[in-house]
C-alpha cells in the first residue's frame, strides 16, 4: 500500500441514460461513499456512453501509470470488491474485466472493427467538463476555420469529405451548406435536428449526453460557413439528461468565449438556443420541425422552397442532424482527405448504429462505411441473444425495412442499403431471430406511423389506417386472398401522394417484409398459421404428456386459470380460456409446454 | 387537482401560472414552452388555465388546443400518483413488450392509457426510453425496470401495493 500513497487511481463511472437505467447512479454513490471513508487518494469522475450497453453498469479504472481497465455489469457489491482488490491491493478483479489496455478479453471483438470519429470523446471525457473536451481538441476546428479559412473554403472542405446527412436521407452536407450560403438575406439560421424519434435508435442521444461540445462546434462551423449567427437545437423533451448536459455545455462555451460575440477575436459571432420538442415523430421532418420551433403544430409543408431558401421565420436555414454536425469538427481539423479515407466511394466516413433487439452484444457502435452487415451482427454483436437462428435486421425504423438473413453480406453504405428496400436511416439496427413474426413487425411499425401521421395528407392519414387494419386482420387469422396485393396498391399510393418523408416511407416496413417474407404472409392468409408462432389467434399452447411431471408450476402461474390437473399427474390447458400469454411456457422447467 | 383545493381559492391556484407567463412575451413561438411549464407545474394542462392563457396572450383557443392536442407530451387529464411508462420501442417489441403490457393491464384492471380506480397508477406506453439493451423496459416514476417478463411486471406492481400495506 505504501507505494500507492503518492499515486492516484481514477475511477470513471459511465453515466449515460442506459447506464443510469441499469443502476449506474447507485454504483457511483457507492464509490463516493467508499472514497470518502478511505484514506487512499482516488479521483472519481463520470462519463457518457462507452458503447457496451449490454455490459452496463460500466466502470473504468485508470491506473496511476495511465493504463486502464473497464469492468462490466458492476453492482454496488462489486464496486466494493473492485475498490478493495484493485485500488487498495493493486490486484484487478480479472473475471469482471471487459476491456483492458494490457490484456485480451472475450469482449475485444466488440471494439476491434469499430472506428470512432463521431464518438471520439464519448465515454472518454466527462461531458460536463469543458476542460476535458478542450484537452481532446474541442473548439480547435472552429478556431482553425475562423482564423485561417474563408467560409467558401470550409464548404469546399466539407464537400470534399463526402459527408452525407446522417439523419436518414443522406443528402451531401456540403451541398446543403452551399445552397444556404448562396441564399439572399442577412439573417440566417442554423438548426440542429435532435428530435431522434425512431423507436429503437439512441445514437444522437448518446452523442448529446456523451460529448455535447462536438455538436455545438459543428453548428458553429456551419454558422460560419453559411453566414448565420444564431442556432437552434431542437431536442426531444424525452431526453432530459441530454438537455441538461447541452445547457451546461452551452453555458461553459459562452463563459470561455467560444460562443458569443467576436469569437477568437474575429468578426464571427454565434449563439445557440435549445428548443424542447413535445413528442411528435413527424417533427423529425425538417419543415415540420421548423413549424414546431415557431410554436405551431408540427406539420410539414410543400418543398420547394427548401429551408435553405425559406426556413425558420422565412429566413434561409440550414438543418442537419446531431451526428452530421458531430462529424464536422473532425473534418475541418484533420482535413477532408483524412476523413474520406474511411468508407466507400459514395458513402464516406463512419456511421454510428444503435445495435439492439435480439442481439447478444447490443450497444452503440461506430463503424467505417462499407463494412459488411455480417461483421456488425456477428463479429461486433456476437450473433443473436437467444442463440436461435438470425432471421432479419430492421434498419431505418418506421421509414426503413427488414434485411433478411440471406442478404447478410450486404455492405453498409447508403446505396447498398437502399437497394435492399431498407434505408440507412438514422442508425437504428434491430436484430430479429426466428421467433419474430414478420407480419407482426410490419404491423408494429404501421401502428407507429399511423399514430404519428400528422393528418395533413389524405393517403398518409387514411391509407396507413387501412393498411394497419388489413395487417391486424391477417395476424388474427382473418386474412383474405388479395390482401397482399391490396397492401401493395395502398403502399404505392401512400408513397406517391404524401408530402413528407413520414408518409413517403411509411409503407417500407410492409413492402420489404412482403418482398422477402411473402411466404409468411401467405401462411397467415391461406393456412391460418404463424410460422414464427407469435400471432395469438393462430397458435395454441399444449402440454406434452410424456414430459409433464405434474409439478403444478404452470397452473399456479396461469393468470386466467386455464390449466388444470392434479399434483404429479399430467396437466391440461383449456384453449378456450387460455390467453396465450406464455407465462406457463416460461415457467415450465421440463420443456413440457409447446406452441403449435 | 390538489392545487385547486387550497384554502385561498382561485388566486393561489393561478399563482404558478402567473409566474410562468411572466417569463415569456406570450407570442406564438412561446406557446410550446409555456404549455410545457404549465404541465410541469400542474401535472397536466387544466382547462381553466388554458382559458386564462388565451385571455391573457390573445392566442386563439383553436391555436392553443391545436398545439396541446397535437403533441403527445401534453395531457389534458391528471394522471395517477405513479405513472408507468412502458416502452413500446422496437427492441422492446421484439423482446415481448406486448405481453408485458397485457400482464400489466390485467394486473391493474385498466386499459393502456387508463388510471386505476384507487388513483395509484396510470399506465402509458412510450415510443422509446432508449435503454434498448435492457428490453423490455418500463419506468415507474424515475425508476427503470429492465428485462421484464409478464410475471416480473406483475410482481413489481404487487410489490408497490405490499409496501403501501394494501
Amino acid at each position: 500500500m505504501n507505494n500507492l500513497r503518492n499515486d492516484y487511481y481514477k475511477i470513471v463511472v459511465g453515466l449515460g441514460s442506459c447506464g443510469i437505467a441499469a443502476g449506474a447512479n447507485k454504483v457511483y454513490d457507492t464509490f463516493k461513499g467508499i472514497i470518502e471513508k478511505s484514506d487512499v487518494p482516488v479521483t472519481l469522475d463520470e462519463t457518457g456512453c462507452m458503447g457496451m450497453c449490454y455490459k452496463e453498469v460500466l466502470v473504468e479504472v485508470i491506473n496511476p501509470d495511465g493504463k486502464s481497465v473497464i469492468y462490466g455489469e458492476v453492482t454496488p457489491e462489486k464496486a466494493n470488491k473492485i475498490f478493495e482488490s484493485h485500488i487498495v491491493e493493486g490486484r484487478p478483479v480479472v473475471e469482471w474485466i471487459v476491456k483492458a489496455d494490457d490484456m485480451e478479453t472475450s469482449e475485444d471483438s466488440f471494439f476491434s472493427k469499430q472506428m470512432r470519429i463521431v464518438l471520439r470523446r464519448c465515454g472518454v471525457i466527462n461531458p460536463e467538463s469543458i476542460d476535458e473536451a478542450i484537452a481532446m481538441d474541442a473548439y480547435k476546428a472552429i478556431e482553425k476555420a475562423v482564423k485561417t479559412m474563408t467560409p467558401e473554403q470550409v464548404i469546399e472542405e466539407v464537400l470534399n469529405s463526402g459527408l452525407r446527412g446522417r439523419g436518414g436521407a443522406g443528402f451531401p452536407t456540403g451541398m446543403k451548406w452551399k445552397f444556404a450560403r448562396s441564399s439572399e438575406g442577412s439573417t440566417k439560421y442554423i438548426v440542429c435536428n435532435a428530435d431522434e424519434g425512431d423507436p429503437g435508435a439512441f445514437m444522437d442521444r448518446s452523442v448529446l449526453e456523451g460529448d455535447p461540445h462536438s455538436v455545438i462546434e459543428g453548428m458553429m462551423i456551419a454558422g460560419y460557413a453559411i453566414g448565420a449567427e444564431e442556432g437552434y437545437i431542437y431536442v426531444r423533451a424525452e431526453y432530459p439528461l441530454a438537455i441538461k448536459r447541452l445547457k451546461i455545455a452551452i453555458k461553459d462555451a459562452e463563459e470561455r468565449g467560444f460562443l458569443g460575440k467576436n469569437i477568437f477575436g474575429t468578426d464571427f459571432s454565434f449563439k445557440i438556443k435549445i428548443k424542447e420538442g413535445a413528442g411528435a415523430f413527424v417533427c423529425g421532418e425538417e419543415t415540420a420541425l421548423l413549424a414546431s420551433i415557431e410554436g405551431k403544430r408540427g406539420m410539414p409543408r410543400i418543398r420547394p422552397p427548401f429551408p435553405a431558401v425559406k426556413g425558420l421565420w422565412e429566413k434561409p436555414t440550414n438543418i442537419n442532424n446531431v451526428e452530421t454536425y458531430a462529424n464536422v469538427p473532425y473534418i475541418i481539423l484533420h482535413g477532408a482527405a483524412e476523413y474520406a479515407k474511411y468508407g466507400t466511394e459514395k458513402s464516406r466516413g463512419t456511421k454510428v448504429f444503435a445495435l439492439a433487439g435480439k442481439i447478444a452484444k447490443g450497444g452503440l457502435v461506430e463503424v467505417p462505411m462499407g463494412i459488411p452487415l455480417r461483421e456488425i451482427i456477428y463479429d461486433i454483436g456476437g450473433g443473436t441473444s437467444s442463440g436461435k437462428k438470425f432471421k432479419a435486421v430492421q434498419m431505418g425504423g418506421p421509414s426503413g425495412g427488414c434485411i433478411p438473413a440471406e442478404l447478410i453480406d450486404t455492405i453498409i453504405d447508403y446505396d447498398s442499403v437502399n437497394q435492399t428496400g431498407a434505408i440507412m436511416g438514422s442508425g437504428g439496427m434491430i436484430v430479429m431471430d426466428e421467433d419474430n413474426c414478420m407480419i407482426d413487425i410490419a404491423r408494429f411499425f404501421l401502428t407507429f406511423t399511423q399514430k404519428e401521421s400528422c393528418g395533413k395528407c389524405t393517403f398518409c392519414r387514411i391509407g396507413t389506417k387501412r393498411m394497419l387494419e388489413i395487417l391486424e386482420r391477417i395476424t388474427k387469422g382473418e386474412g383474405k386472398e388479395g390482401d397482399i396485393e391490396l397492401l401493395e396498391e395502398l403502399s404505392m399510393n401512400i408513397k406517391k401522394n404524401s408530402l413528407c418523408g413520414l408518409g413517403q416511407t411509411a409503407p417500407n416496413p410492409v413492402l420489404t417484409t412482403i418482398k422477402y417474407f411473402r411466404h409468411e404472409y401467405e401462411a397467415h392468409i391461406r393456412d391460418k398459421k404463424c410460422p414464427a408462432k407469435q400471432c395469438k389467434a393462430l397458435i395454441e399452447y399444449k402440454i406434452l404428456e410424456d414430459k409433464c411431471t405434474g409439478c403444478t408450476a404452470c397452473s399456479r402461474v396461469c393468470p386466467v386459470k386455464a390449466i388444470s390437473g392434479e399434483v404429479k399427474k399430467v396437466h391440461k390447458i383449456d384453449s378456450s380460456i387460455c390467453t396465450r400469454c406464455g407465462a406457463c411456457k416460461a415457467t415450465c422447467r421440463f420443456g413440457a409446454i409447446i406452441v403449435e | 387537482m390538489a392545487n385547486k383545493c387550497c384554502c385561498n381559492g382561485r388566486s393561489r391556484y393561478f399563482d404558478k401560472f402567473d409566474e410562468i407567463l411572466s417569463k415569456y412575451e406570450g407570442k406564438e413561438a412561446d406557446l410550446i414552452p409555456i404549455l410545457q411549464n404549465i404541465q410541469d407545474a400542474y401535472g397536466y394542462l387544466p382547462q381553466d388555465i388554458l382559458d386564462e392563457l388565451c385571455n391573457r396572450t390573445g392566442l386563439h383557443p383553436s391555436q392553443v388546443m391545436g398545439v396541446a392536442t397535437f403533441y403527445s407530451q401534453f395531457r389534458l387529464k391528471p394522471t395517477g400518483e405513479n405513472l408507468i411508462k412502458l416502452c413500446f420501442g422496437t427492441a422492446c417489441h421484439v423482446n415481448g413488450a406486448e405481453k408485458v403490457a397485457e400482464a400489466l393491464a390485467d394486473e391493474l384492471k385498466i386499459e393502456i392509457g387508463g388510471t386505476t380506480e384507487d388513483g395509484r397508477f396510470t399506465l402509458e406506453t412510450v415510443a422509446c426510453l432508449g435503454c434498448c439493451s435492457l428490453a423490455p423496459v418500463m419506468m415507474i416514476g424515475d425508476e427503470t425496470y429492465g428485462r421484464l417478463t409478464p410475471d416480473k411486471a406483475r410482481k413489481i406492481i404487487r410489490g408497490f401495493y405490499k409496501n403501501w400495506g394494501e
